[in-house]
């Protein structure tokens, strides 16, 4: 991105019509690492890679639950997503203790949104850098939204957010419409492969169960984050899967191999 | 129903003659909660009828709210507050859980009901507690309110309506305060202490008019909460 003359100020405009800090702030989300959400029918899986900072700090934590049926994961700034998610947590508790009913997503998505707004628009402000995916339940069934710094907020049956997230949200554009009538378990193997397309692949790294955590949410369950010891099955079955699909792969090319011996009637070439 | 009382002179009228009605914040819904503790489990007891005056507006109140799998509360008294109470209690239970990461222990959640009641101290909630539930090792507790939050953690309490009529009973069969033939306290086991407990109920029912419908029974141990509905005469 380029320094001009704009960017100062929150409350300058560009002369192409920008608010230059807003889109800064979401270079912040950019630069944390990824988290992926799908959506199916009936749950919506988040999944998360967690960094640490040395081999001495424990992996910084992505996965906040808000109330019973809701959660969020995070990119950027983790003060500026503790303060949203401190906000959430008080907003769900104060709407049941008025209406005795789970908050519904879409409102507390309209909320934080709103929230966040409020400092892209205040000189004495600046805007919260943090990105979340907001994962819930409720009467209408499972939602998967995401929240901006710019107070813009989505929903997604699908989405990846921070670094490297373009390479999840490609394997997603692929392969989203499969998920919608999937079970719980397969649901969540998909999410931690759309996140493994985001794992640096320079670095030598890879999903571990130190690294990774997930969570879910939907019909019958509430929000649950799944991490440590817990998530080595996943991380094994996907190996697994994956050994069983070079295998198949292996097979077809075999296959293709013995058909291309039999004698085709075009004449052989001298 | 709104209570505004018998007239009573217009406070500052002067020569004292005229008559005007006073709001009455409070009401008694009657009931009664008990609950015993022993060394592994905790019964907590509740009628489910509602009174006003001689009137029942409705013969399926429920008293007994589950703070978690370990602590149930039970109110008797007035059933706006109780309502008002047990929400209030739910939503700090809530923001304990998401500012510390863990369940609320039982002595936790007998301190706070006692902080909590405290705050209304000059417009109390006309509400008569119970807190029951397992301590950290597993062993069972209650602890008994009056309206402000002065509380007092023991084997055996009752609140409400019927205390007078079954809290000596108690004292004597599971107390044991006094005894006279040298024996040693008797160690009840679930099932005994749940069938004093309608024991109890019943007798209370007998006599004292707005105990009586159905006694909702919570036992409480390392598996769980269970619950017993036991019929009480409807008189």
């Amino acid at each position: 991105m380029f320094r001009n003359q704009y960017d100062t100020d929150i409350t300058t405009w560009s002369p192409q019509g920008r608010l230059h800090q807003v889109e800064y702030a979401m270079e912040a989300v950019k630069q944390g690492s990824a988290v992926v959400g799908v959506r199916s029918d009936t749950h919506v899986v988040l999944a998360t890679l967690k960094r640490s900072t040395s081999e001495l700090a424990s992996t910084q934590k992505k996965l906040f639950s808000i109330d019973d049926h809701l959660g969020i994961a995070i990119a950027g700034l983790t003060a500026d997503a503790r303060v949203l998610g401190r906000h959430m947590r008080t907003e769900c508790m104060n709407y049941k203790y008025i209406y005795e009913t789970a908050m519904p997503v879409g409102r507390l998505a309209l909320n934080v949104a709103d929230k966040c707004q409020v400092s892209t628009q205040r000189a004495s402000k600046r805007p919260f850098g943090v990105g979340l995916l907001i994962a819930g339940y409720d009467e209408l069934g499972p939602h998967l939204y995401q929240s901006c710094p710019s107070g813009n907020y989505y929903e997604f049956y699908s989405m990846a957010i921070g670094a490297r997230s373009q390479s999840a949200k490609t394997y997603l554009e692929r392969h989203f419409e499969e998920f919608a009538s999937l079970e719980l378990q397969d649901l969540i193997l998909q999410a931690i492969r759309a996140l493994r397309e985001t794992v640096s692949s320079s670095k030598d790294a890879e999903l571990t169960s130190k690294n990774c955590a997930i969570a879910y949410v939907g019909k019958g369950d509430t929000f649950t984050i799944v991490e440590d010891e817990e998530i080595q099955p996943y991380l094994d079955t996907l190996e697994n899967s994956d050994g069983k699909q070079e295998e198949e792969e292996e097979e077809t090319e075999d296959a293709a191999e013995q058909t291309e011996d039999k004698p085709t009637d075009a004449p052989m070439e001298d | 129903m709104m209570d505004f009382g018998t007239p009573v002179l217009e406070p500052g009228s002067a020569n004292g003659t005229k008559q005007v009605p006073q709001f009455n914040p409070y009401q008694d819904n009657g009931g009664t909660v008990a609950s015993i503790a022993g060394d592994d489990y905790v019964i907590v007891a509740a009628d489910t009828r509602f009174t006003l005056g001689y009137s029942i507006p409705t013969r399926k109140i429920s008293r007994v709210l589950k703070i978690n799998d370990k602590v149930m509360l039970g109110t008797a008294g007035m059933q706006a507050d109780t309502c008002a109470l047990h929400k209030v209690i739910s939503t700090r239970m809530r923001m304990y859980e998401h500012d510390n990461n863990k369940r609320m222990t039982f002595n936790a959640v007998s301190q706070m009901l006692s902080t909590v009641l405290y705050y209304k101290r000059f417009f109390p909630y006309y509400t008569f507690n119970i807190v029951a539930g397992l301590d950290d090792k597993g062993e069972g507790w209650v602890c008994g309110y009056d309206a402000i939050g002065s509380f007092e953690q023991r084997k055996i309490v009752c609140n409400g309506a019927g205390t007078k009529l079954m809290q000596p009973v108690f004292d004597n069969q599971v107390d044991w305060a006094q005894s006279w033939d040298g024996a040693g306290k008797p160690n009840l086991s679930l099932e005994q202490a749940t069938d004093l407990m309608k024991d109890a109920f019943t007798s209370a029912a007998e006599r004292e008019i707005t105990v009586g419908d159905t006694l909702q029974i919570y036992k409480i141990t390392k598996d769980g909460i269970q619950l017993e509905e036991f019929e009480l005469k409807k008189d």
